[in-house]
């Protein structure tokens, strides 16, 4: 058995000059930058400024939309935090008062549409199940480009790493559907969203961490 | 750097950081400043810094780890895992940092993994006791033997005079049939009728214990 002397001896020996992990916060902000950046292009290219911009008009909406961007930028940026020792675990509930905001402002918008278009409305299903597919199909290559931006600082905690990682993620893509989803949110609507993230967290969480680790390493 | 680093003992290396004049002047701050220094340079590649923050790290990691565990093995195990884990992601360590908060949830982390898979194991062992030892040779089952022994024993023990003293006689002691006569004073014929007896009725008290225990 090796002696916690011994250990050290080899580690000593062993240890070469390593390349300092810059600051999460800076890692975190390149990697929404970069996101934003292929955003911002495809609604460049698919014309979808004009009319996100007559319907910021609607302060339902915006505050709708700003909730969404900063849930998914708060639990981005808590998932580079949460992978460094020494870090604060406060972290954590960084995007729960966004995330509150974005449930809160999409419930009234359903509530709101009730009067307008009834329960028929409200219930139909319309575009809810493209929706629901644009979120998952947005977050898959973007938890791979988050794997490979948070690996070198090899999480010791897996799981709130990458339940924040995904909640981000799925915010981010909740909140670049509103370019291609040019109406409110139903009632189906807000359950099939709030069914597309937390499935996107789940998955990430249970299925991530065995993943993780196996290759990882 | 690397050259000058490994002549400078703890304290010119705290001074090497430049620290302000004024500054707060606790064991704590200093100490953390200390090995927030030795890590820096062990970082750049310093091994004498490296080893000298691991050996300055190792007593604190062990009290740390002794509120947690109760096992002295434990405790240096644990203390282990951490120095391998610190060692796995030192590049995670900014200098501009606290070095105690970094190197304390390397360390929480490391228990927690420790107690969990020690209480795992526990969960799929079970006790040694004295009954689960089952060897060939008759000596390492002498629980089992006795208990039996003790019932036969008990089984003669209330036997009439006569059958008791058959059984024992050819079966327990294993004598001939003209010995035990001659011993006991009874007839061949009277044994031989005394033992077929007393098998019958030490089989039915037996097969009676064994049903009702």
């Amino acid at each position: 058995m090796t002696t916690t002397h011994d250990l050290i001896d080899s580690l000593a020996r062993d240890a070469g000059p390593v390349r300092r992990l810059q600051s999460p916060l800076r890692r975190g902000f390149l990697f929404l930058a970069a996101i934003v950046g292929i955003v911002l292009a495809a609604t460049l290219v698919t014309n979808a400024w004009p009319g996100m911009l007559s319907r910021l008009q609607d302060s339902r909406f915006a505050i709708e939309m700003s909730a969404t961007a900063l849930t998914g930028v708060a639990a981005i940026l808590a998932a580079f935090c949460l992978s460094i020792p020494g870090w604060s675990r406060a972290w954590t509930f960084a995007p729960i008062p966004p995330l509150a905001v974005w449930l809160g402002a999409s419930g009234y918008g359903c509530y709101r549409n009730w009067f307008v278009y009834g329960a028929d409305g409200s219930l139909a299903l319309g575009r809810s199940a493209d929706c629901f597919v644009f979120i998952l199909t947005a977050s898959v290559p973007m938890v791979i480009a988050l794997f490979f931006a948070l690996r070198r600082a090899r999480p010791l905690n897996l799981v709130p790493v990458l339940a924040m990682g995904a909640l981000g993620v799925a915010g981010l893509a909740a909140a670049a559907l509103q370019f291609f989803h040019p109406f409110d949110v139903t009632v189906t609507d807000l359950a099939l969203h709030a069914a597309a993230v937390t499935l996107v967290v789940a998955f990430a969480t249970l299925f991530g961490v065995p993943w993780w680790r196996r290759i990882a390493v | 750097m690397r050259q000058m680093s490994r002549q400078l003992p703890i304290s010119d290396v705290s001074d090497a950081q430049g620290a302000p004049p004024g500054s707060p002047n606790s064991d704590a701050y200093e100490q953390d400043r200390v090995w927030a220094g030795l890590m820096r340079l062990a970082q750049d590649g310093d091994q004498a810094a490296y080893r000298s923050l691991l050996t300055n790290i190792t007593p604190y990691l062990r009290t740390l780890c002794a509120r947690q565990h109760r096992d002295a093995r434990d405790v240096e195990d644990s203390v282990q895992d951490i120095l391998l884990t610190l060692h796995t992601i030192r590049h995670t360590y900014d200098p501009a940092r606290p070095f105690k908060p970094w190197l304390v949830a390397i360390g929480r982390r490391r228990i927690i993994d420790r107690l969990r898979t020690n209480r795992r194991s526990r969960l799929r062992e079970t006790e040694l006791l004295a009954e689960h030892e089952t060897f060939s040779i008759d000596e390492s089952n002498i629980h089992e033997a006795q208990s039996e022994s003790r019932v036969l024993r008990d089984a003669v023990e209330s036997l009439p005079k006569g059958q008791r003293d058959a059984v024992t006689l050819l079966k327990i002691e294993e004598k001939s049939l003209a010995e035990a006569a001659a011993q006991s004073g009874m007839t061949v014929a009277a044994l031989k009728v005394s033992t077929h007896r007393a098998v019958k009725a030490l089989r039915k008290i037996l097969e009676g214990k064994r049903q009702s225990p």
